[in-house]
Parts: C-alpha cells; structure tokens; sequence
C-alpha cells in the first residue's frame, strides 16, 4: 500500500497542505509579533501572542510527523525458534481480568511462556497463575525499603527472573490477538530493531467515545510518521522488545551512574567528615585518628579518580581501607567497653549504696563511644561504591525517572541508536476508564510523566538521537504544554466584551487576511493527516482539560526540583457513582460563566453605543467557539459506564 | 553453561566458567556467586579462559555478582578474559567497575 499511487499521491498532497499551512501561519505570525501587538495593553497582548506562536509551533511540529506517516510493508515472516516471554503486569486489577487476558495470553500461536507479573503480590493471584499453568512473579526481597518504581520496577524485577529473547508486554487488561507474535516478531530480522509497538483501542467504548478514550489518530497517522522518522514510542503495552536492547540500556545507565553517585558522595565527603569532626563530643584522640585516617582514605580515592583510574578499584581499596579503619576501632572500643563496665562493676561494689547513678554512666558511655559519632560518616562511606545499595537491582533495563516509563525507555534506545518499529495492526484489545474521574486521573499521569522526561532527559539535548528524532519526542512534550495557551484563548475575549480592550491593534479586514486562510489550512491539514479519523474531539480535549495539563507541569517540576510526590494534591479516589461528576469540572465551569457573562457586557456595552460592532461580533464567535470547545465535558461528566448497545462488540482480526 | 567452584583459601573463590553466559546461563552464575558469598568467600575470580559467547544479560548477571561480593566486602574480578569480551567490557564502560586480571590465582595478591 505504501508503494501503491494512491499511497503516493496522499503523502504528496498531504505534504503541499503542510507546506502551505506553515508559510501561511509564518507570515500570519511574523505580521502579529511585528505588526499587530496593541503594546497599551501589553499585558494580554503578549500572553496572546505567545499562545498563538505556542499553537503555529504545535502544528509544525504535527506537519512534520505526519510529513513522513506511512503504512509499513508488511514485515517477513516470525522466524521459527525465537525464545518470548509474555508479560501481564498488574497491580490492583480484579483476578478475573487478570485471568481473562492469561488465557488469551496462552492461546498466542507462537511458542512462549506466560507470566503474571503481580506487584499486588496477592495469594488469590498466585492460585490463578498456578491454576492456569502460567509463571508468577512478584518483587524479590531486595525490592524491600528501596524505591519501587511502579511498572519500570515490576519489569525490571521481572528480567532478572525470565530469559526469553523477547518479551511481550501487555496491560492487565488488554487480551491479546493469538497472531500478535507471529504478525510482528518478523521486524526484529533487522538486528537492531529492539521495539515493535502496536495500536491500543478499547472494547468498552459508548458510540461518540464521550471520554475520547480511543487515540486512533495517535496509534495511526502520528506514529506512522515517527516511525517514519525511526522514532516511534514505546506506549507500556502491546509492545514486543528486544532483551539484549534493555540490558546494554541497564548496563550502560548502570556504569554512569555509579559514577554519578561516587562523585558525588565523595563531594559531600568532607563536609559530612568535617560534621562529625564537630560531634565527637569526647574529643577522643582515637576518633580524630580514626577520622583523620579516613579523610586522607578519601583523598587518596578523589585523586585517583582524577588521575583517571577506574571507579571499580578505587572504591574496592577505599572500602577496605575504610573497613580496616573501623576494624581497628571495633576492637578498641570493645577493649574499652570492657575496661569501663569493669571499672562501674567495682564502683558499684565500693559504693553499692549509690547504685541510681549506675544506668546513667553507661549511657554516657555509650554516647562518647568512638563508633557512634563515626555512624554517618560510616553511611556515607557505604554510599561510595559500585553496588548500587540504594536501588534494589544494579541493573534497570526500563528507565526509572519519569512515571511514563515507556517513553523514557524508547527515548534512551533511539538515543543508543536502536530502531523501533510502529506497526499498524489492532492486535490486542483493552479496557478504557469509564468514569471521568479516573480518565481524568489517567490523563493527568500521562502528563506527568511525559514532563518529567522533558525537565529531566530534555530530547533536545540528548546525545545520540537525530534532531528529527529529538523533534519527534519534543512534539509530544510539547503539546501537554496546551494549558497556558488555553488561558489566552479563554481569557482575550472575556477581556474585549467586558472592557473593550483589544489584543490586536489591525482592522478587521486586515486580521482576517491572514488568520482565516492559516486556520482553513491548519483544519484542512488535521483532515487530510486524520485519513477519515475525526481529530476533533481531540482538539477539543487538549484545550479544554487545560487545568490538568498546568497541574501536571507544575506537579512534574515540584517533583524533579523539590522531591515532592506527584499525587500530592490528590483528592479523594473514592468513586462517585451518584450523578454526574460535576465537581471535577469547576473551573471549566467556571470559564464558561464568565464566557456567558463577557456576551452580555459585550452586547449591554454594544446597546449603549460603547461597543465597537465588528469587535464584539468577532469575539462573539470566539466566545462560541470556546464553548463548543468545553462542551465537550458535558457527556463526559454525565458519562455513566459502558452499556454494550447492540451485539456491536469489536471483535478483533484473528 | 558449566560452572565449577576452586577455593583457593584466604576467601578467595575462583568460579571457572564453561560455555555461553547469555541470557539462558546469567541466572545460574548469579546463584552460583549468591551460594558461593553466602558460604563465606566473598573475593570472587571469574575465570573466562571456557567462556565462548557473553551477552548484556551475563555482563547483567556479573554486575548482579559484584554487588553480592561487595557487600560482603569482597569484590568480583574476571581472569583469562578474550580480546572480544574486552572489547565488550570497553564499549559498556563496564572496564571501569570489573576488574580484569591476567591471571585467577593471583587475582587479590594485593589484597
């Protein structure tokens, strides 16, 4: 199909409408930066601006993921022989899904083994996976007291214990085609395919999908064209990858950052040395020794990492210098424990009638022991070495810092110059959120975590991808930022209908010479790119939860900058299942009185003869135009779960 | 893969490796170095000299090793190493925390 000439003549066409829509937006933006801003009222003027170069950016980038979105020829054949693991990764779903999803993970064709990977670690789902012949696998106990890591932890706990070639991995919910594996094992005959990503759909999807569950734009045109560009994303789902790929990605962060931590920990050396220097409260000659020793052990370790050497053996001879150090004051310290106790026992016989005194000195004893004001340097010594004691496995295959794991993971293989693979097929089935609470919650995690890729492994600035590649992730990144620009597009015409200011210092005639041919480009661009698919409710999605993508920035950045935890404004996750979820849509709510009350300002100012007509009419249609944009929460938030209407279940190609 | 353990005293154990570590073998040398510490020899030797194939999942299970052995408050080192796993431990930077030496008996000479 890709070869085909109406596959040829669609890109070029599709390609012309991206070329126009850009030159035209270019020139509407150049004309409003330079030309347009009304500087007396600067402080809307500017805000709108930048939220119109926010969204001619957003386009560009669309235009030129799509400038590359074509279906794939279709792979070779699954060779024979090939070891896969299925992974099933649940945490808090119901058995029953659970099981429903194992069996049709056993019933894939091609040979492999089935896991239930449980981070719920519950006995009813061990009985299940027995029952069902199936492996088990829950967190070993180094996972205890050390950070989890949510699905990246679960996965990465799961490698250690499996040894298939592949892995396959699936949702709890999404049941599996029996063909997914021999339908895409084919790509990885190229050897350094290390990911095949396929679409994720729903089965329990209301006609008119009123939560926009389905991304059929997303698992089509955007990820055809990065793949075009070799950088399709992994999604955390229906996606089947290469070991050896995460290994070498385990290995290579694992060498880093070990050498990260030594750095730093030895940073911190003298000050937390200089500490405990302080703390000796006995002043005791063996602990300034003792310290002094381990200083210059310290200093020794820092020069030689200078110099060059091998973090390995410096840290094993810092370590058993260190341990020699403490040794030595092991066996001191007994011997004086041993003096000491002695010396009270015979106190205690001398002067027996004073015996209160007694549990009081051996505190004290204990306080001005040589070892105690020793424990944090001995902590941070600990920390200066190679094993990792901080994290329960040396080796994370799966990228730990963002709770979008998957993006972060193919981001680091592109950049390792893996290729990936988007193929085009529905070949497992899932489950999507059916109240607005939850899928509100599940978007809002999403974008979390996709800025916490951005603040903390910025695309743009990693080694080892190209800059189509490092565009591709940045695109994604970029569109959660759509919150601000929505507060200038709700916010300029309430301002114009109530006040009469306006953003734009231009005629009428002027404005609309160069903004009405950019927006009927930029629509027909989304049309010709969509190929049937209705990317309007998208549209309206992205601007209308602007407060859940300003909340996952702000929460993203609190977290990488200050350690706070992504839920920490929570609210209750009781569901309500009384009504419509009203509650969760206030301040869009609230936009939309304030919309209302601008449009009759707007026409009571127009009666008085204060309004200017064409003005007010023009942001008439955009007080229209935003509402129609929230409106669609209305169905969402009356959304009541799915009801299978008719015998209309998708069935799924075998 | 084959796997034999020589205790040459002092806490120090040699593991002589036999055949593929790949990711078939990484779980079995990964015991094999948890029973081996927990016996109470935590300064490791791994001797490569019958090692013909290595893959990210034994540099992974080596890794896994060196842990175990450090915090004991040993180490793991790799004897008779080939050009070729060298050359992989080069490119994974993983030279810079396995030590190699040329020979397993004398791997902790120097303590």
């Amino acid at each position: 199909m890709s070869g085909s000439a109406g596959g040829r003549s669609r890109i070029l066409v599709l390609r012309i409408v991206v070329t126009l829509t850009l030159l035209v937006g270019l020139n509407y933006i150049v004309w409003r930066w330079g030309f347009s801003l009304n500087w007396n009222a600067w402080w809307i003027a500017i805000p709108l601006v930048i939220a119109e170069t926010y969204s001619l950016i957003d386009v560009s980038l669309f235009g030129m993921t799509v400038w590359k979105s074509q279906p794939r020829p279709a792979p070779p054949p699954a060779p024979e022989g090939l070891g896969v693991d299925v992974f099933i990764t649940t945490y808090n779903e119901t058995v029953e899904l659970v099981e429903n999803t194992a069996r049709a993970a056993i019933a894939i064709d091609y040979p492999h083994k089935t896991w239930i990977l449980d981070d719920g670690n519950r006995e009813e789902m061990r009985l299940a996976a027995e029952a069902l012949g199936v492996g088990y696998i829950t967190r070993s106990s180094d996972w205890k007291d050390r950070p989890r890591h949510a699905k990246a932890g679960n996965l990465n706990n799961a490698l250690m214990e499996t040894d298939g070639e592949f892995l396959l991995i699936l949702d709890a919910d999404q049941v599996p085609s029996p063909r997914i594996l021999d339908a895409t094992l084919g790509y990885f005959l190229d050897e350094r395919v290390a990911l095949v990503q396929t679409p994720q759909l729903f089965g329990n999807v209301a006609t008119g999908d009123p939560l926009g569950s389905q991304a059929p734009l997303f698992y089509g045109p955007i990820q055809q064209g990065k793949d075009g560009w070799n950088a399709a994303f992994f999604c955390g789902s229906n996606a089947i990858l290469r070991r050896e790929a995460l290994m070498q990605l385990g290995l290579m962060r694992y060498v880093s950052e070990v050498e990260q931590n030594v750095k730093d920990a030895l940073s911190r050396a003298d000050r937390v040395l200089a500490t405990a220097r302080r703390s000796d409260v006995a002043g005791s000659p063996l602990v300034a020794a003792a310290l002094n020793d381990i200083g210059e052990a310290l200093s020794s370790a820092r020069a030689r990492l200078a110099a060059g050497e091998y973090v390995g053996m410096v840290t094993y001879d810092l370590q058993q210098r260190v341990d020699a150090v403490a040794q030595q004051l092991v066996e001191i310290d007994l011997s004086a424990l041993a003096l000491d106790l002695a010396a009270l026992q015979s106190g205690e016989e001398d002067a027996s009638s004073d015996a209160a005194r007694t549990p009081g000195d051996v505190r004290l004893l204990r306080e001005i022991s040589p070892l105690a004001s020793l424990e944090s340097v001995q902590e941070l010594i600990r920390s200066i070495d190679v094993d990792r004691s901080d994290e329960a496995q040396p080796i994370m295959p799966l990228a730990t810092i963002s709770v979008t794991e998957d993006m972060a993971t193919s981001m680091r293989l592109h950049a390792a110059g893996w290729k990936s693979v988007f193929h085009h097929e529905d070949l497992a089935i899932g489950l999507a959120p059916e109240d607005l609470r939850t899928m509100l919650g599940q978007r809002l995690r999403w974008a979390q975590g996709t800025m916490q890729v951005l603040i903390r492994e910025n695309p743009l600035v990693q080694k080892g991808m190209t800059l189509a590649q490092r565009l591709m992730y940045f695109s994604t990144m970029w569109s959660y930022l759509s919150g601000f620009a929505a507060i200038a597009y709700f916010g300029a015409p309430i301002i114009f209908l109530c006040f009469g200011i306006l953003p734009v210092h231009a005629t009428a005639g002027e404005f609309f010479l160069r903004f009405l041919p950019f927006l009927v480009l930029d629509q027909l661009l989304f049309a010709i790119a969509g190929r049937g698919v209705s990317t309007w409710r998208g549209q309206q999605y992205s601007l209308a939860l602007f407060p859940i993508w300003i909340k996952a920035v702000t929460s993203a950045a609190a977290n990488v900058f200050f350690g706070r935890p992504l839920d920490f404004a929570v609210t209750s996750k009781t569901r309500q299942d009384s009504g419509p979820q009203w509650g969760l849509i206030k301040i869009q709510a609230a936009v939309v009185v304030a919309l209302v009350i601008a449009t009759i300002i707007g026409f009571t100012r127009l009666l008085f003869g204060v309004g200017e007509p064409v003005g007010t009419f023009v942001n008439l249609v955009w007080v229209v135009f935003d509402i129609v944009i929230l409106s669609v929460l209305v169905p969402a938030a009356r959304y009541r779960g799915y009801r299978p209407e008719h015998e209309e279940t998708h069935e799924i190609d075998r | 893969m084959k796997l034999t353990v020589e205790h040459s005293g002092n806490g120090v154990a040699i593991i002589h490796a036999e055949g593929k570590l790949n990711m078939v073998s990484a779980a079995q040398l990964r015991e094999e170095v948890a029973a081996t510490v927990a016996a109470g020899s935590s300064r490791l030797v791994v001797d490569f000299a019958r090692v013909d194939f290595l893959d990210s999942s034994g540099l992974g299970a080596l890794i896994s090793g060196l842990k175990a052995a450090r915090q004991a408050g040993g180490d793991l080192r790799l004897a008779n190493t080939s050009d070729q796993v060298k050359l992989v431990l080069q490119l994974t930077n993983l030279e810079k925390v396995l030590s190699t030496v040329d020979d397993a008996s004398t791997a902790y000479a120097n303590g």
